[in-house]
């Protein structure tokens, strides 16, 4: 009985899985391309592309008219040959580096790449500023040990 | 008192920040062109009401603004009048993209509303809307006669964007009685 009912949980939960993963991917874009490795680099081109109308999805998440149009644009490109470089300043060329969720390092994008790793030596330095504050208003307290109980 | 200062000024330059942020919002949104400055992407398509293609090269040595429309773009319908203001002012010809519409809508549309369009190119697979990096009805270029793009509206045209954006661009009207 008890195998029974853990089988059919185990049926489900993998049924659930299923439906996680694959549901909303197929429900956008049920084109797969016949060579699985065109498909695969496919697959990650158009999660590399934003989709230019709805600006916070990829190509590949959006089910607006002009991304379907731009995945269409991607498999004829990845079909014809092209490489993945190829395909990416074919799109750069159009819609500028705004279409790129990973630009290339240029001097217009530096700022961008520069500023997660300025901010964090920012805060670090801040940090480490503080920290060492605090520990030496820790040692004077440690050099004097009697103030403290005097001024209980 | 004074250990207050530093994270007070700090949070003053943030709050100045996102409020320059804010009131720059509707101008941000909109994605500078990526062709601005380059040679207008070529085209050969068939032409809506008449038989045989249109060639983009033709437009070689002319300024005219290219207009992506579509019947289904409520947008359009807004600056409609515009178009046809400035088809009357003959400054500059208006080629027309239609993007990924039916031609018997295009056609109706354009009975119902006045044709403000020199020639109006077909682009029924949206391949050539792509090319020129559009990415919502409508968009209006600005080509010059060298066939450089020269200025981008994204949204429906009006006077006030049509004086600032574009007769500024296009050369001074040739005075009357000159070649």
């Amino acid at each position: 009985m008890t195998g029974v009912l853990r089988g059919i949980s185990r049926l489900l939960c993998a049924a659930l899985a299923v439906l996680l993963v694959s549901g909303p991917a197929h429900a956008v874009d049920p084109i797969e391309l016949a060579d699985p490795a065109l498909q695969e680099r496919y697959r990650a081109l158009s999660h590399e592309l934003r989709c230019m109308q709805c600006q916070n999805q990829s190509i590949a998440d959006s089910p607006v008219g002009l991304a379907g149009d731009l995945r269409r644009e991607v498999r004829e490109l990845l079909v014809a040959g092209k490489t993945d470089a190829e395909v990416r300043s074919f799109m750069q060329e159009r819609y500028g580096d705004f279409i790129l969720f990973r630009p290339a390092f240029t001097a217009r994008t530096a700022w961008l790449w520069a500023a997660p790793v300025v901010l964090l030596a920012l805060g670090l330095f801040v940090a480490v500023r503080v920290i060492r504050k605090r520990a030496s208003v820790v040692d004077e307290d440690d050099v004097v040990p009697g103030e403290e109980g005097a001024s209980r | 008192m004074k250990r207050f200062l530093l994270p007070l000024g700090l949070f003053g330059l943030l709050v100045v920040v996102l409020a320059v942020g804010i009131q720059r919002a509707p101008e941000k949104s909109v994605i500078r062109s990526a062709l601005l400055g380059k040679p207008a992407p070529q085209f050969v398509l068939p032409v809506l009401g008449r038989e045989g293609v249109f060639d983009s090269s033709s437009l070689r040595g002319r300024w005219y603004l290219l207009n992506v429309w579509g019947t289904w773009c409520a947008e359009c319908r807004a600056e409609h009048e515009m178009l046809l203001e400035i088809r009357r002012s003959g400054v500059v010809p208006v080629v027309g993209l239609n993007w990924k519409d039916q031609d018997a809508a295009a056609t109706d549309w354009l009975q119902e509303l006045g044709d403000p369009y020199e020639v109006v190119a077909l682009d029924r697979e949206g391949r050539t809307a792509i090319d020129w990096g559009v990415y919502g009805a409508p968009e209006t270029f600005l080509v010059d006669p060298m066939g450089t793009v020269i200025h981008k509206h994204v949204g429906p045209l009006n006077p006030e964007i049509w004086q600032r954006d574009f007769l500024s661009r296009l050369p001074a009207p040739r005075p009357a009685g000159a070649s």
